[in-house]
């Protein structure tokens, strides 16, 4: 569906096959765990049992005395001078020093002369602990009775109480007068929600593969969404200058944010350089599950006020999210985004930073939103209901748009969202019948910042007239085609024609992580960038051939032009002329495209029927609905929304950390976690928004994250149309609905 | 450490002879031991499909078979599904459908389907689904995935294999 007038494109908007493709169809594509260096020892992490414990002592003796065993690290090879006490934080979540902190965490790593031997030695590391009590859940760690998980720490923020406390930050998002608006409304809705704990559940764990050379060069093969940023943090964490750090990424398989954060690089490097030898390790998925980084669960209570027109005038809310075992900052976002979606003059939120003795968190998809629109969009469903208002008509009523104030205080450019909310009411989906009983039907909307950040590329002119394009985004669902095809466009030749390749860190310049919906968006600008420049250094070149000058000399629709008329030639054959003339072309674009990228807009219609006997919520009908300002390939674009409503499905439905009394996660498994399966949705219908994004010159905006965002609300909006119980609580297994509906517990 | 045991084994149309501990895992061997990376590991005890094979007309995790049960089988991997340069009709509509983002599940899925679609040609959507059920991807929603199996079938059904 387009909007509004659209530029006429070549490629942007085409369906072609991705170049990387063929490799991914046919298994030759190398992934974290394809890596074999000859010679490479394997690895394998002593992690803790317990929840909460002082470490003692760790005797690796047992393990050194195995044949075959070749190494053990713990936090004292990571520590400055190994004392432990100077061992940061992101160190510790590395190699735990003094206390481990959750169930799972890495406590000591060895390398062997294969797998088998490498698992046979971490049992025999003696590692005695003293046992502390736990605590899990955000609102449980704030009181002030809880276990401490850091001593030193201290409550940033309004409102803190100088101790030790689990209470990372108070944040604030606050603008009018809140308490006198509510006064004011003629209706009030108000409710307290809460999300479990789960994970980006991407289907590769983790793998990485260290060679450290006698002269200090350290090459690393890894799968990560962001290759420079695992340089970064393994020269901070192992005080080695960047210039002699090499990221090699691997294909990645999934990411979701979880992909960020190093976790293995550090110790396959300090293993290297303890034995000489190339040094490899993977995860395996209880290691993925209970040694990396899920997103928080949160407590939030929220309140919500309009006038009987239906104007929403003040929104309240206190958001509470988990950091896991150490501090992080789920939370800013949470009360930055938890109004981003409508325009409300008084807002007052406020958000809890919590520690808890689970793995430290990290993002996933558009981080902390979905549990902030889980809260909020229920009470516009609600407000709906007690205002008997259209919930898509009440919503339209108070979107966010050009102007309106958006997250972070200032106003908006031009977005989508009116227009995401139109799409939906006139999709065949909502105008159709539900048909049958014990069904429901919900809509929820979804907001997302975007950002922009630094992306190099480098592109090479050929002889033939093709070019190469080089770049340090890893592609984790189909960049490498998207970017080809920005270029493509720009230099007015066929995607064919451009070869896109992702390469190490030392062949291209700094990029950022491909996250934050960042990559079409961003290292698109670089690429266009690059074009302008191919195309800039093309004329010069050209301007003696033609005996003019470069001023006189126009580029336009694939083909450079003499204002005169008199010389034309298109992009291929310019090419061949100035390779027969010896001319040799690479050009760069390096840039930051800015931290915000403009917003990104989702919204979802559900369908779905709730047995009353058993519990069970069926997905009947989902419709994602997105604002991806320029789709530049569809189908990829359809891809990331159908991706995100699945994954909603599963975080609403039946997804979480379940614990155990002693702080064990017990679902640590594919089989008992259980990420929803092909049988367990239907097909995801899709409608593509195009608002152009004033932003980007192809009018492009990320459109990975947003999707994620409406489904949870959606989903349970839906099923407290079906059941008539507002589903406050995440997941909505069938355990969960008979308890609301029927009181079984 | 146990001994290794001599195991004979016909993989994608070859005759390979390998050495294997018993403990090892079919999808260990063909990783480790053959270099034949294209079956993936993403869970190790068979729930998630990305290591899947076909073992004697039969879909298996390899994970969950042992190196030595290959012993006189016949074994087709993703590696063996194309015909040299002419893809299967489901790595043809897995690429034009764009049912693969980040590619991890990929070659578990294509393996999945073709067993399947051997057998059953005119498998309908509720039947896909149903049968690709042991293969977990977390990118696509499986809408692609399904569409992909289901042109698949349309082109095979057109266009019958060469035995």
């Amino acid at each position: 569906m387009v909007t509004e007038a659209k530029r006429a494109y070549k490629v942007i908007g085409t369906r072609p096959l991705r170049p990387d493709g063929i490799d991914k169809v046919t298994g030759r594509a190398l992934y974290g765990a394809d890596i074999h260096i000859p010679g490479a020892l394997h690895a394998r992490m002593k992690r803790s049992p317990h929840a909460h414990a002082v470490i003692k002592r760790i005797d690796a003796s047992r393990a050194l005395a195995m044949d075959g065993v070749k190494a053990v690290v713990t936090a004292v090879d990571l520590a400055p001078g190994g004392d432990l006490s100077k061992l940061a934080d992101p160190a510790q979540n590395i190699l735990a020093g003094h206390k481990a902190l959750y169930r799972g965490q890495a406590v000591a790593a060895v390398a062997a002369i294969n797998d088998q031997v490498a698992q046979e030695a971490v049992k025999l590391i003696d590692i005695e602990y003293e046992v502390l009590p736990h605590v899990l859940g955000p609102r449980e760690g704030m009181q002030s009775d809880a276990p401490i998980l850091h001593e030193a720490l201290r409550t940033r923020g309004p409102g803190a109480v100088d101790g030790p406390t689990n209470i990372v930050a108070i944040n604030q998002a606050a603008f009018g007068d809140v308490d006198k608006a509510f006064a004011d409304c003629d209706i009030v809705v108000d409710d307290e929600f809460s999300t479990k704990m789960v994970h980006q559940g991407y289907i590769e764990p983790q793998a990485a593969t260290a060679t450290w050379a006698p002269d200090g060069q350290l090459t690393i093969w890894t799968t990560t969404q962001g290759s420079f940023p695992a340089r970064e943090s393994c020269a901070q964490l192992l005080n080695h200058p960047i210039s002699k750090i090499k990221v090699i990424p691997t294909e990645i398989g999934g990411g979701f944010g979880g992909k960020i954060s190093v976790y293995l690089e550090p110790v396959v490097a300090l293993l290297s350089r303890k034995t000489g030898k190339p040094v490899t390790m993977r995860m395996d998925r209880s290691d993925v599950f209970e040694g990396t980084g899920p997103t928080p669960g949160t407590s939030i209570k929220a309140r919500l006020g309009a006038t009987k027109d239906g104007r929403i005038r003040a929104l309240y809310a206190d958001m509470a999210y988990e950091n896991g075992a150490f501090p992080g900052s789920a939370s800013i976002t949470g009360t930055m985004v938890a109004a981003a979606a409508y325009d409300i003059e008084h807002v007052k939120v406020i958000g809890y930073d919590v520690v808890v003795n689970k793995p430290r968190t990290q993002d996933y998809r558009a981080p902390s939103a979905p549990a902030a629109a889980f809260a909020i969009e229920q009470l516009i469903d609600e407000l709906a209901l007690k205002l008997e208002m259209d919930p898509l008509q009440l919503r339209l009523l108070n979107a966010a748009k050009e102007g309106t104030r958006g997250p972070m205080g200032m106003p908006y450019k031009r977005i989508g969202h009116e227009e995401c909310l139109r799409a939906a009411l006139d999709s065949e989906h909502y105008r159709s019948p539900l048909g049958g009983p014990n069904r429901g039907r919900g809509v929820a909307s979804g907001f997302w910042f975007n950002v922009g950040l630094r992306s190099s590329v480098n592109v090479s002119l050929q002889p033939d007239g093709t070019v190469n394009l080089i770049e340090g985004n890893t592609d984790i669902g189909g960049t490498r085609a998207s970017l080809a095809m920005q270029l493509a466009e720009t230099l007015g030749i066929p995607y064919e024609d451009v070869k896109p390749t992702v390469v190490d860190t030392d062949s291209v310049g700094l990029s950022d992580v491909t996250a934050g919906s960042r990559t079409t968006f961003g290292t698109g600008m670089a690429v266009h960038e690059a074009g302008k420049n191919l195309i800039k250094e093309m004329t010069a070149r050209l301007a003696p051939l033609w005996q003019t000058t470069p001023e006189e000399i126009g580029f336009d629709d694939g083909a450079f032009r003499t204002k005169d008329g008199a010389k034309s030639g298109a992009f291929k054959e310019i090419a061949a002329q100035l390779a027969g003339r010896g001319v040799a072309l690479t050009v760069s674009g390096s840039l930051n495209a800015g931290f915000l990228a403009g917003g990104g807009f989702a919204h979802a219609v559900v369908d779905v029927e709730v047995d009353p006997d058993t519990g069970k919520v069926t997905i009947l009908r989902y419709t994602a609905i997105q604002d991806a300002g320029t789709a530049v390939h569809p189908s990829y674009v359809e891809g990331q929304m159908q991706g995100g409503a699945v994954q909603g499905v599963g975080w609403a439905l039946n997804e979480e950390y379940y614990y155990d009394e002693s702080g064990r996660m017990a679902n640590a498994s594919f089989l008992d976690y259980r990420l929803p399966t092909s049988l367990d949705v239907p097909m995801i219908d899709t409608i593509i928004v195009e608002v152009p994004n004033p932003l980007h010159p192809f009018g492009v905006r990320g459109v990975g994250e947003p999707g994620i965002v409406p489904p949870l609300a959606a989903i349970a909006n839906a099923v407290t149309h079906a059941t008539g119980v507002r589903q406050t609580q995440l997941p909505m297994s069938p355990r969960r609905i008979l308890e609301t509906t029927r009181g079984i517990v | 450490m146990s001994g290794r045991t001599h195991v004979t084994t016909t993989i994608n149309g070859e005759r390979i002879d390998f050495l294997c501990e018993p403990r090892q895992s079919l999808l260990e061997v063909l990783r480790d031991e053959l270099d034949m990376t294209g079956s993936k590991e993403g869970c190790n005890n068979g729930n998630c499909g990305a290591c899947n094979v076909i073992m004697d007309g039969s879909l298996v995790n390899a994970c969950c078979v042992l190196g030595v049960e290959a012993d006189g089988a016949a074994i087709t991997t993703i590696e063996g599904v194309a015909n040299g340069e002419q893809l299967h009709p489901l790595q043809k509509t897995f690429l034009e459908d764009a049912a693969l983002q980040c590619g991890i599940c990929t070659p578990g899925f294509i393996v999945a389907a073709k067993a399947l679609l051997d057998r059953e040609p005119d498998a309908d959507e509720a039947r896909i689904r149903h049968w690709l059920a042991g293969n977990l991807c977390r990118c696509t929603g499986y809408d692609k995935i399904v569409h992909a199996v289901l042109d698949a079938a349309a082109l095979m059904r057109q266009v019958p294999a060469k035995a």
